[in-house]
């Protein structure tokens, strides 16, 4: 477990590090991310410390996401300001781009199978 | 007896181990309410454990500073967190490389909607254009979406929050308007969570399925790709910019 993690905030430094020297504009653990996937590739087999420590961290990923969502605690004032523009367009904007990205998808993948054939 | 229980709350409310120890325990309660609910949606385990911090913080006068200086060693782990979505893109890549072309154009269709529907429905009901730019990078993970932030004008604390709300809304709602919608395809249905609602959607979206989960995983990361080009880009043709 340990060794896993190892690898994922290695993973993580090689991508950050990568970000600095390049100025890719993109966040150094996604590009970690792209980096440790293209080394499964390669490899072409996932070591099984590494398959459980990312199911275990992946299957609590909520609560990683608790700390900074307190900090809502910091915009009381603003919150009360602007909470019926803010509700809004957070409930109707996450809900269409649900709605719009399963409709799209959806319709290209029925695209394909329809070139494959029927249905 | 008062002066020993002063004396212990003023140890432990400036070591770190008390609202991390706190946090994690708040966390297990919402899962706990969340199974005994039999798994309704509505009882979502973030939205529960941060309305109870803020409330336990704002009961004992505690300031976010010394929440956070206990509570930073899980907000570190969303980056090995994020690297660690590599393993279920790899178990699930012959399903993804099938799906390609759809996935690509999906990712497109929906990672502008996000951006467009924040700015515009805010703009109507009257955000202040600090809020519009804050509210931009909202449904791309934490980590990526403050720094967007960041770099458009926006409050990446407030983007934070922003963000962690879409999470909240993605998970609550996503799989029931998905279900009205008639998507029977669970790659579908994980991506489209992923692209709306970033890792708070992907851990509803691994309740659905592994394979929900796969393709909601991969979402988060190719539209964390995507906004980072996006957002500024919209924001300056929108003149938006401060």
């Amino acid at each position: 477990m340990i060794g896993a993690l190892a690898v994922l905030l290695a993973f993580q430094l090689i991508g950050e590090v990568l970000v600095q020297l390049t100025g890719i504009p993109a966040p150094g653990p996604v590009i970690g991310m792209v980096l440790l996937f293209l080394a499964l590739l390669w490899r072409e087999e996932l070591p099984d410390a590494l398959r459980t420590t990312a199911q275990t961290l992946l299957s609590h990923l909520s609560l990683l996401f608790i700390p900074a969502g307190v900090g809502v605690i910091q915009y009381g004032a603003l919150l009360r300001e602007e909470w019926l523009a803010l509700a809004v367009a957070l409930v109707v904007s996450t809900l269409i781009t649900v709605a719009i990205t399963a409709l799209v998808m959806r319709a290209f993948v029925r695209h394909r199978d329809g070139n494959r054939q029927d249905g | 007896m008062d002066r020993i229980f002063g004396g212990i709350w003023v140890y432990l409310a400036s070591s770190p181990l008390l609202w991390l120890t706190v946090t994690l325990g708040v966390y297990l309660a919402g899962q706990w309410l969340f199974q005994r609910s039999g798994g309704r949606a509505l009882f979502n385990p973030v939205a529960l454990a941060i309305t109870l911090l803020v409330l336990l913080l704002l009961l004992t006068g505690t300031s976010y500073s010394t929440y956070f200086s206990g509570a930073q060693f899980i907000h570190f782990l969303l980056g090995p967190a994020t690297v660690a979505l590599a393993i279920p893109l790899y178990i699930h890549w012959e399903r993804v490389r099938r799906l390609l072309l759809p996935i690509v154009v999906g990712l497109v269709s929906g990672s502008l909607t996000a951006i467009l529907s924040a700015i515009g429905i805010a703009w109507l009901l009257g955000g202040s254009p600090r809020t519009l730019l804050s509210l931009a990078p909202k449904s791309v993970t934490t980590p990526v979406a403050m720094g967007i932030a960041e770099k458009i004008g926006g409050l990446p604390s407030l983007t934070a929050v922003m963000v962690i709300l879409t999470g909240v809304v993605g998970a609550v709602a996503a799989p029931a308007l998905l279900e009205w919608l008639r998507i029977r395809d669970d790659a579908v249905k994980g991506f489209a969570i992923g692209v709306a609602a970033h890792g708070i959607g992907t851990a509803r979206a691994f309740q659905i399925s592994t394979l929900a989960g796969a393709f909601s995983g991969l979402a988060i990361g190719l539209n964390a790709l995507l906004t980072t080009l996006l957002a500024p880009l919209i924001v300056r043709l929108l003149h938006l910019a401060p």
